[in-house]
């Protein structure tokens, strides 16, 4: 079946139809220009070009990109990044000169959030989730024109990894779809090294162009050091009680499989949890997610059987996809895409996520702040808590002068039936839709609550705020992990 | 009640509120207020300032606020350390029992 694209060029199967240029050997891929890169790869207007966020605020590939793209003329274009954060703030500069039209991502943050907030983008932001932009991506729903991959390191055939000479980010799960499902894949790096570099992540025989460039991350910016452990009494607390409740649960025994996130309460629930494990004998069969130091260290002492790891957050877990075999990497599609034929994410038994909002329907908000401006991530938050047998939110009550949990959330990523508990300090609320993790809990001492009292105790507290104004037009659509829109992002209303 | 001097009270730590109070010549209290949640606390906040101005029967004087998230209890606190400070009155005996009244 032949089809007419947007661009006028033909497809088939939803790849380009390219005229005979003499035989393909493989060679001359490498340049030391990104414009040579771009020109060969025939980058035009209204195109759909894609990036990853290993390097998270330390990337400078995007913006390089973007820059040589703006000087070269193109505009009209279509950004599918797997995130964005406050580095990319020069971006800004390219929306206002139409060489983006369109961004497609999972986070937005800093003045580049607050720009988009305020309808400064044409068109609305999709807002996917991990796993769900894999499907998205899959399925054709976007066809990505040209992957600009930033790789850590890569030999002259475009075998690439995720630790190299200048800048490591241990796995680069999101980049693989890229690289697979792009029509043409371009990797930047600033350490070529001796063929062949094995292990790669990404394979030769997906790239079209490795282009070297002096520098392509700041590596501060890209993985933290050594994860310190929160010292906050409020997040140990909740940690604490986190940790009580899966332990009180009967899935957790030998062979249980658990992500945790990023934040301090997250962190500090493995610690909690590795101390029972070893106490008690009991071994994880395997850990899922961004992989961070207390996972690393339950994998080295022997307490979990293996890491998959489609993000690695610091130098620690890094290192570890390095050296251990069996600190996997996995890519976005094998972590969390739904349409795929099995998800590493299904396997969870627990899933231990944060929140910046939650409401008594237990709807989870990880993507705009309490005015209204988009300030986070839906990252794997909707994957994971639809996927895992027990989905465990943790925040505190209030955060500053600002309300945790609410009536209605600011706007849903993750859909209350998907969460069963939600940890606080001030107690533990079971979603009534679980009974029978309820009829577990209470018979232990945990500290039960309702999201009605947690309500009440936290207006009581901080005092009712004064609900934010938004404007009529769209900014941002959130897109659930199955395709379908789970709720919209408005205009702030700037006094 | 007359301030003697200009005064402040509290931190820019987060969860705190810093107060600076002074006199000033219009004859009526004016209050500037920066704070993260103005949004969704501005008015409240300055009301409660005005609550404990208007307790210690000030009628001229401007107070400066950054509040960085701080609860009800900590800017009233705040508030009336600044203002104690201000009236000179920060040594008495009865300052420990004057916030009872909320």
């Amino acid at each position: 079946m032949e089809t007419q694209s947007n661009n006028g060029t033909n497809r088939i199967h939803g790849k380009t139809i390219k005229p005979y240029h003499g035989p393909f050997d493989g060679s001359g891929k490498v340049t030391n220009s990104l414009m040579e890169a771009i020109l060969k790869a025939n980058l035009k207007d209204g195109m759909t070009i894609s990036f990853h966020h290993h390097f998270r605020e330390g990337d400078y590939v995007i913006n390089t990109v973007m820059n040589q793209i703006a000087a070269m003329g193109i505009k009209d274009l279509i950004i599918i990044p797997s995130s964005l954060g406050k580095v990319h703030e020069p971006l800004i500069g390219h929306i206002e000169s139409g060489v983006i039209r369109e961004i497609h991502t999972s986070g937005l943050r800093g003045k580049l959030a607050e720009f988009v907030s305020d309808g400064k983008l044409g068109t609305p932001l999709i807002i996917r989730s991990h796993g769900g932009r894999a499907r998205a991506i899959e399925a054709g729903e976007v066809k990505i024109d040209i992957a600009f991959l930033a790789a850590p390191r890569s030999d002259k055939m475009g075998n690439a990894s995720g630790n190299g000479a200048y800048t490591q980010c241990g796995s680069l799960g999101y980049a693989i779809v890229d690289a697979k499902y792009a029509d043409t894949v371009i990797l930047i790096t600033d350490d070529l090294c001796e063929y062949p570099n094995m292990k790669p992540s990404i394979t030769q025989d997906l790239v079209d162009a490795v282009v070297v460039l002096d520098a392509i991350g700041d590596p501060n910016g890209i993985a933290s050091g050594a994860t310190r452990f929160t010292k906050n009494p409020k997040e140990l607390k909740i940690a604490e009680y986190a940790a009580n409740t899966i332990i009180s649960l009967p899935l957790y025994k030998s062979g249980f499989s658990f992500q945790t996130g990023s934040g301090g309460s997250s962190l500090a629930v493995t610690r909690y949890l590795k101390e029972h494990m070893k106490l008690h004998d009991i071994k994880a069969s395997f850990a899922l997610g961004g992989i961070t130091q207390p996972m690393v260290e339950l994998l080295e002492e022997g307490l979990v059987g293996c890491l998959y790891d489609v993000q690695s957050f610091d130098l620690t877990s890094t290192a570890s996809i390095a050296k251990n075999a069996n600190h996997l990497e996995i890519s976005a599609s094998q972590y969390a895409n739904p349409s795929s034929k099995g998800c590493m994410a299904s396997m969870l038994d627990f899933v231990i996520l944060s929140a910046l909002e939650i409401d008594t329907d237990f709807n989870v908000n990880v993507m705009t702040g309490s005015d209204g401006v988009i300030m986070g991530a839906s990252g794997g938050h909707c994957d994971t808590a639809a996927s895992a047998k027990v989905t465990i939110v943790v925040a505190p009550l209030y955060r500053g002068r600002l309300a945790t949990v609410v009536e209605k959330v600011t706007s849903i990523i993750t859909p209350g039936d998907t969460v069963d508990i939600f940890v606080t300090e001030r107690g533990i609320a079971v979603n009534p839709r679980r009974k029978d993790l309820l009829e577990i809990l209470e018979t232990t001492n945990l500290p039960l609550v309702t999201m009605d009292e947690l309500l009440e105790k936290v207006d009581r507290l901080v005092g009712k705020p004064v609900s934010i104004e938004f404007e009529d037009r769209i900014v941002a659509k959130i897109e659930y992990r199955d395709g379908s829109i789970i709720d919209t992002i408005r205009q702030r209303k700037t006094v | 009640m007359e301030i003697v001097k200009s005064s402040s009270a509290g931190t820019l730590d987060s969860c705190d509120i810093q107060i600076r109070i002074e006199s000033n010549e219009i004859g009526s209290n004016e209050i500037y207020l920066k704070s993260v949640v103005e949004k969704q606390f501005g008015n409240q906040i300055k009301a409660l300032i005005n609550d404990v101005l208007d307790k210690h029967n000030l009628k001229s004087v401007t107070v400066n606020a950054v509040d960085r998230g701080a609860l009800d209890c900590t800017i009233r606190a705040r508030v009336e350390s600044a203002v104690m400070r201000a009236i000179g009155r920060e040594s008495l005996e009865d300052w420990s029992v004057i916030h009872h009244d909320k």
